[in-house]
């Protein structure tokens, strides 16, 4: 008899005793027939009853089958109470398909790792120092020339890889000028192979594409871009691709799933880090740095004086580097070179996505954890109620000799057959809710994407999930129901209180995670309020912004009479050029300096306008006035309040000359001279404080009053219809067809704009507020449920006391105040949790204290309002107990 | 109660001894068996003789069968299995050395 025949018998546990005792039966026959006295033959067999239970055992799997009796139970006691069990499976569903959507969205961004040979023996490098402000900033983007220093310094025990980071790109697949945008990475050439990547198709960059500039005029597609742009198309091959002005030839695919090692973006396009123009600049930092440890080298000793090594060679590379700054002052350049060099695991990639949504993905997760908390320890006090209802019948259970193991057996396979009907629905739901969560990061311009597979990964965390939410559930109620004493519980004097002290530590501890969830979560909403309602210095009204480039430059005069051209455009109201939009992605800043002094310690930002362009912003001048059409760039400026402040304090800008970082140096320059000062707006993101910033004309010109081409500006247009993007695609064509070198490489309106700065704090939101609220309702449906039952078991005790003559408000104090003292302590828990870990998530709030008395006070009377909501009918209910109904029951 | 039980542990053997003489036997003809050719000294108790054949039976050293009888009632009868006539070996080489050593230990005293 095999396994499976045992586990079939286990199912027919029935046809197996008839069969057990008809061969027992025909024995006694025999025997009989043999001449034996019948009661004797039968007697030999001892109980009949412990016969067959030991024939039985060992031809059923025992321990499977009672396991299938008390399924069969458990599912009894479930379609008993329908409404409890649904509302249970609901929660818990709820619980689970937050966690296991919060853990694919933190496993898939932050530990799932590359798809590559040897993740784990990659590192990637970067700086620590102290940044301009004197905070400490680290900084991962290395200058190719001293990546070559450093790669070749340690080549015996480690290869350095260099990964741009995949930029939004305007690419050309034909000459004609039909351009499209792809995520475009610069790799070196030693990447491919050293992550041990085989071609999907053609070849892959290798280490002798590094040659040098423009002699590698060669690009690789990643397997994901292949099949969404060309559907799998092998003539792909060869193909030329234009990028600025350059062209590349298709040489072949990656492998599939590699989307490579910027977690959060998918890499479109790889090209060769020589053959980008900033591979041969000295001081620009623009590649990340990944370090890969070979094969036989152990990183447990090799790492630390590998870092030494590297942080040696990159200090003398930066101190030769720093002869060539002049002009600035000794300190400055000793706070530069004062910097470490850091080696972190990079096995899982490396993005600002992750830097930005770590802390995100963090609350997001322990949000989750406390929503399914509070529903367990719902769903574990209404299976403790019903334990404790069945308290009479463990006792005979247990008197008439049932193991309490079997007991304990018992409720965790009542609580498995909850845990496990909300895991179906919770996987659904996490199906869902992870993508759709994902969907809505949504940097600008720049969507978010990660692979976020079901597999081995998320299936065993699920497992794992469900084995705790069982242990949660039913181990409590288990061990009490098993601890019931027979004697004392049949005659029916166990402790009446003992399940209701228990019922009463729940409700604190449910009370305490509702009110960490709701105190976190007014604090995201609040940051979300005030920094959506952060007053921005300009109106965001009707606001069309055409981001536009052209690819060898334009003087100042195309541009101008471009936005002339826009402006004769039937529903345009006014246009104005600028350098590029506000708040915005760029941020250029200079070292300012008056009179030929040395630089300021502090420099400014800058943003070159055109005439108009506060009128369109509906930026008002505090004093002086607007450009003018023959302003050039260097001559005038404007001024913000907090440059004003910074540079004249205390004196009247206007009329002043400042020079830009180290134009002295270049010979004699134009100064810039201060024509107007401006209010203060909101100049890269709307969470900084106020920067100093100088407007400049939108005309350049050298010193020699000779205009300068311009590569890109922004033109900013005021439409008259509500919709600006109405006249998008008119105004592009319409700038396509003058032909003179201009191209829109990107739409979108000031609001859009303004809107995705607020993303992730959106979310946030949005998010917290939906397990606040998730949060409520379970916490309130648990104090109902526990208020309720303990009226009903006290409906003998009510009865008496108002029998004898209690007061109503007697009564009511009977019944809530031992639960409204368990809400004071949960509540004051939860809130000094909820001030602990909001230490560790500051950085997420804006112009939030976690002290502030508002914070504090609404979800204290959140909890309060539910739970006077939650306790009503239980309270009513005991009032309206009849004693001589009662009474003449009992 | 039977006054000599089956020496305990040495059931399996005899059963499967029985039944590599004679196969195909029900429960009750298997319990005559062991009495009869012991001449009615040993005898397996019913409470340990189906317990020991359906272990057997989940171990595959014996197979077990319903055949009808002619009396219309049905019986279950057992047979030696190949792991079975193997076991059969292994158990009455066990047996030889276990009452040879016993037998030696008796002699010396």
């Amino acid at each position: 008899m095999s396994f499976w025949s045992r586990i079939a018998n286990a199912m027919h546990g029935e046809r197996l005793n008839r069969e057990i005792e008809e061969e027992l039966q025909a024995h006694i026959e025999e025997a009989v027939a043999a001449g034996r006295d019948p009661a004797e033959a039968r007697r030999a067999f001892g109980s009949a009853l412990h016969a067959r239970e030991a024939a039985h055992g060992i031809r059923a799997a025992g321990a499977l089958e009672s396991l299938f009796s008390d399924a069969r139970f458990g599912w009894r006691q479930l379609c008993r109470n329908k409404v409890t069990s649904v509302a249970a499976v609901l929660s818990l569903a709820l619980g689970i398909g937050s966690c296991v959507a919060a853990f694919r969205l933190i496993d898939a961004l932050l530990w799932r790792p590359l798809p590559i040979a040897n993740s784990s023996k990659l590192y990637v490098l970067s700086r620590k120092m102290i940044g301009l402000y004197g905070k400490p900033i680290e900084d991962g983007h290395w200058a190719t020339p001293e990546y070559k220093v450093l790669r070749d310094a340690i080549k015996d025990q480690a290869d350095l890889i260099a990964v741009s980071d995949a930029d939004r790109t305007d690419i050309t697949w034909s000459t004609e000028d039909d351009t499209e945008k792809a995520h475009v990475a610069y790799v070196s050439g030693n990447m491919f192979p050293l992550f041990g990547l085989e071609p999907a198709l053609g070849r892959l960059l290798s280490p002798a594409d590094d040659r040098g500039p423009g002699l590698a005029p060669y690009a690789v597609l990643s397997w994901d871009y292949w099949n969404r742009r060309f559907g799998r198309d092998s003539r792909v091959l060869g193909c030329p691709l234009h990028i600025g002005d350059q062209t590349f030839e298709i040489i072949g695919v990656g492998p599939r799933g590699f989307t490579g090692t910027e977690t959060g973006t998918v890499t479109e396009i790889f090209l060769p880090l020589s053959m980008s123009s900033l591979a041969t600049q000295e001081s620009v930092t623009w590649h990340r740095t990944f370090l890969m440890l070979q094969p036989d080298v152990n990183p447990a000793t090799a790492l630390e004086p590998l870092r030494q090594h590297l942080s040696a060679v990159n200090r003398a590379y930066e101190t030769e580097h720093a002869k060539r700054f002049k002009g600035v002052n000794q300190t400055d350049i000793d706070r530069w070179l004062n910097q470490t060099l850091v080696v972190t695991p990079a096995g899982a990639g490396i993005s600002d996505l992750q830097k930005d949504y770590r802390r995100f993905l963090g609350i997001l997760g322990l949000l989750a954890a406390l929503v399914l908390l509070i529903a367990c320890v719902n769903v574990g006090n209404m299976m403790t109620a019903q334990a404790a209802a069945r308290a009479q019948e463990m006792a005979l259970r247990i008197s008439i000799g049932a193991g309490r193991r079997r007991l304990v057996q018992l409720i965790l396979t009542q609580s498995a057959l909850l845990a496990f009907f909300a895991s179906i629905l919770g996987a659904a739901f996490a199906a869902w809710s992870a993508p759709f969560v994902l969907s809505l990061v949504n940097p600008p311009d720049n969507p978010a994407r990660l692979a976020l597979p079901a597999d081995g990964r998320v299936l065993l965390f699920g497992f794992a999930l469900i084995v705790l939410v069982v242990l949660l559930l039913g181990l409590l109620p288990a061990l009490r129901a098993s601890a019931v004493r027979p004697v004392a519980a049949l005659k029916g004097g166990a402790d009446p209180h003992a399940p209701r002290r228990l019922l009463r530590g729940a409700i604190a501890l449910q009370v305490a995670f509702c009110c960490l969830v709701l105190f976190l979560s007014s604090l995201f909403v609040a940051s979300f309020q005030r920094l959506a309602n952060r007053p921005l210095g300009f109106s965001t009204d009707r606001l069309l912004l055409l981001e536009t480039v052209t690819s060898k430059g334009q003087l100042p005069v195309v541009w101008n009479q471009t936005a002339e051209a826009i402006r004769a455009v039937p529903g345009v109201d006014a246009v104005a050029i600028a350098g590029w939009a506000v708040p915005g992605r760029i941020a250029i800043n200079s070292d300012i300096s008056m009179n030929g002094a040395s630089p300021s310690p502090t420099p400014a930002w800058f943003l070159n306008v055109s005439p108009g362009w506060l009128a369109v912003m509906k930026i008002p001048l505090v004093s002086g006035r607007d450009f003018l059409p023959q302003d050039t760039a260097p001559g005038a400026a404007i001024v913000n309040e907090t440059f004003a402040q910074t540079y004249f304090p205390g004196q009247d800008p206007l009329g002043r000359a400042f020079d830009r970082n180290g134009n002295q140096f270049l010979g004699p320059t134009v100064p810039y001279k201060i024509v107007g000062v401006v209010p203060d707006v909101a100049y890269r993101n709307l969470r900084e404080p106020n920067r100093a910033i100088f407007y400049t004309p939108f005309n350049a010109a050298d010193s020699k009053s000779i205009p300068q081409s311009v590569d890109f500006a922004t033109f900013i247009i005021h439409t008259q219809a509500k919709n600006p993007l109405a006249l998008a695609n008119t105004l592009r064509q319409l700038i396509a067809e003058r032909h003179n070198g201009l191209r829109v490489s990107n739409v979108t309106t000031e609001a859009d704009l303004v809107r995705d700065q607020t993303v992730r704090e959106r979310l946030l939101a949005t998010l917290a507020a939906f397990f606040a609220a998730v949060a409520l309702l379970l916490a309130g449906i648990g104090l109902y449920a526990v208020l309720n039952y303990s009226v009903l078991q006290r409906r003998r005790e009510i009865g008496i006391r108002m029998a004898i003559g209690s007061t109503r408000t007697a009564i009511v104090r009977l019944v809530t105040l031992d639960v409204f003292l368990m809400i004071a302590l949960g509540g004051c828990a939860g809130l000094a949790l909820g001030i602990g870990a909001a230490r560790f998530v500051a950085t997420l709030f804006y112009q939030v204290k976690p002290t502030d008395a508002a914070m504090i006070a609404l979800p204290a009377c959140a909890i309060l309002l539910t739970a006077l909501v939650a306790t009503l009918p239980a309270v009513l209910r005991a009032l309206r107990t009849d004693p001589t109904q009662i009474l003449r029951a009992e | 109660m039977a006054k000599t039980d089956a020496l305990q542990g040495s059931l399996d053997l005899l059963v499967l001894k029985i039944l590599s003489r004679r196969p195909r036997l029900h429960g009750y003809a298997i319990m005559a068996a062991i009495a009869s050719s012991s001449g009615d000294v040993l005898r397996a108790e019913e409470g340990s003789l189906y317990p020991a054949l359906y272990r057997m039976e989940e171990a595959g050293w014996i197979r077990a069968e319903w055949i009808k009888k002619d009396s219309g009632r049905r019986a279950r009868i057992y047979e030696l299995t190949a792991a079975g006539k193997k076991q059969l070996g292994a158990e009455e080489s066990r047996w030889q050395s276990v009452s040879l050593a016993i037998n030696r230990v008796l002699r010396e005293a």
